[in-house]
């Protein structure tokens, strides 16, 4: 059992405070969905989150077994999806997953490849550089490195933009099956997505 | 669940090969170093014709040779990362402690692939003696890790600024003057034909250099890599 803990969480930039006092516990199988207007603070709460941005008050602590989890260990156990989240042009969507496969400590064989390209509609084009994917071929391709990871705490940011309808059919799914064995953050203004959490944290601008 | 066996040499390899890939599908560094290096070469040859240089000048102008190449080419390993928007997927995927040291090792193959095409060029040009060459390599070699070391961590600084180019030289040339002096002066000593023995004092001032560089940039990498 996981479980992801914030308290009192503030980030400023300079003078201008981006959120203020942010609380919220969350156990595997939870889903808390980020609402709140374009430049809300959306995006930092969640980078803020995974440590990618240091707050100004607050803790963020992750668990395991009612256990702390050492910070050198929390990035195995994380994924985001995000549109601003850009994978290596210059290589193959197969390289890609081999490499931040590998670079997390897991390693992944070609028949697990092919399956995972087919699950998010990829199939066949995994031969192909990143660079010349469409931005809907792009965001499934983050899903399939999420699902690749099978992370313990999946981050989402705005998950179903870019995608087309079957896109989002598959978004959906995924984030179902996950569910179960993760404990999901949706950033989202989305009302269908918002649905899909049972907590919700409001930000204001 | 994935296998998560690999550790860190795993995966700062992983960081190390996909680097190498992007750089043999791009060339952007390789070229820019070795046109810059073959450039300053053949002027400065063509302009000293049959002059002749002192072993000292000599030495001087291979080490400005590689420091400029150096910083043409070496910063765009986190540069590169910056500029296309993958670093937020590398930080939020990979150790810090392994990114370090994946960089390092590419630059440091960047650098060793520069030297094997610009060393003979340097001495065919410059008509430099060439009877303590391995003597000479051995002072290269610990001269490539020293630099690839000190811009490594510099590189990483300023890969967030707007005037990165010139930032970087800035910032290098404090840090990289020590090791240029010992370089120079190990160098001057190798083309007088001096033994090991001569050049002790410079060798264990350019191991030490190379230790205490790599020693802190790997403790102060992780602060650098963050927000």
């Amino acid at each position: 059992m996981y479980k992801l803990s914030v308290i009192n969480l503030t980030k400023r930039f300079g003078f201008r405070k981006v959120f203020t006092d942010i609380s919220f516990e969350l156990e595997t199988g939870r889903a808390l969905a980020v609402v709140g207007p374009n430049g809300s603070g959306k995006t930092t709460l969640l980078l803020t989150l995974l440590g990618g941005f240091r707050p100004n008050k607050g803790t963020v602590t992750f668990q395991e077994d009612e256990r702390v989890m050492p910070a050198e260990t929390i990035r195995d156990h994380t994924a985001l999806v995000a549109p601003y989240l850009n994978f290596y042009d210059n290589l193959t969507a197969e390289e890609n997953l081999i490499f931040f496969s590998a670079v997390s400590g897991g390693r992944v064989t070609g028949k697990e490849l092919t399956g995972l390209l087919e699950q998010v509609g990829l199939a066949g084009r995994g031969d192909d550089p990143v660079g010349s994917y469409s931005s809907g071929m792009k965001q499934r391709l983050k899903f399939a490195a999420a699902i690749l990871k099978q992370p313990q705490f999946l981050f989402l940011d705005e998950p179903t933009s870019n995608l087309d309808n079957d896109g989002k059919k598959m978004v959906f799914d995924l984030i179902n099956g996950f569910k179960s064995r993760s404990i999901l953050v949706l950033a989202t203004n989305e009302k269908e997505e918002q649905q899909l959490a049972e907590q919700v944290c409001r930000l204001d601008r | 669940m994935p296998n998560k066996s690999a550790g860190l040499t795993g995966r700062a390899l992983a960081v190390y090969s996909k680097d190498m890939k992007v750089e043999l599908r791009s060339k952007y560094a390789f070229n820019a170093i070795l046109m810059f290096g073959i450039t300053t070469l053949a002027v400065v040859s063509f302009t000293l014709g049959q002059s002749g240089l002192s072993a000292s000048l000599l030495a001087a102008l291979f080490w400005i040779i590689m420091f400029f190449a150096a910083m043409a080419g070496l910063a765009q390993v986190f540069v590169r990362e910056e500029e296309t928007g993958t670093v937020l997927a590398l930080r939020l995927a990979a150790d810090p402690t392994a990114v370090y040291l994946g960089k390092l090792f590419f630059n440091l193959s960047l650098m060793i692939l520069i030297a094997f095409v610009i060393t003979p060029v340097f001495f065919i040009f410059t008509d430099a003696p060439v009877d303590n060459i391995l003597l000479f390599v051995l002072v290269l070699i610990l001269g490539i890790v020293g630099l690839c070391a000190a811009t490594t961590i510099v590189a990483a600084i300023i890969s967030k600024a707007g005037i990165k180019g010139a930032l970087f030289a800035v910032l290098s040339f404090p840090i990289l003057f020590v090791l240029l002096l010992l370089l120079v002066s190990a160098s001057t000593r190798v083309l007088e034909e001096a033994t090991l023995g001569g050049i002790a004092l410079e060798l264990q001032g350019l191991v030490a250099y190379s230790g205490v560089m790599i020693t802190a940039s790997l403790m102060l990498f992780k602060y650098v890599w963050q927000e």
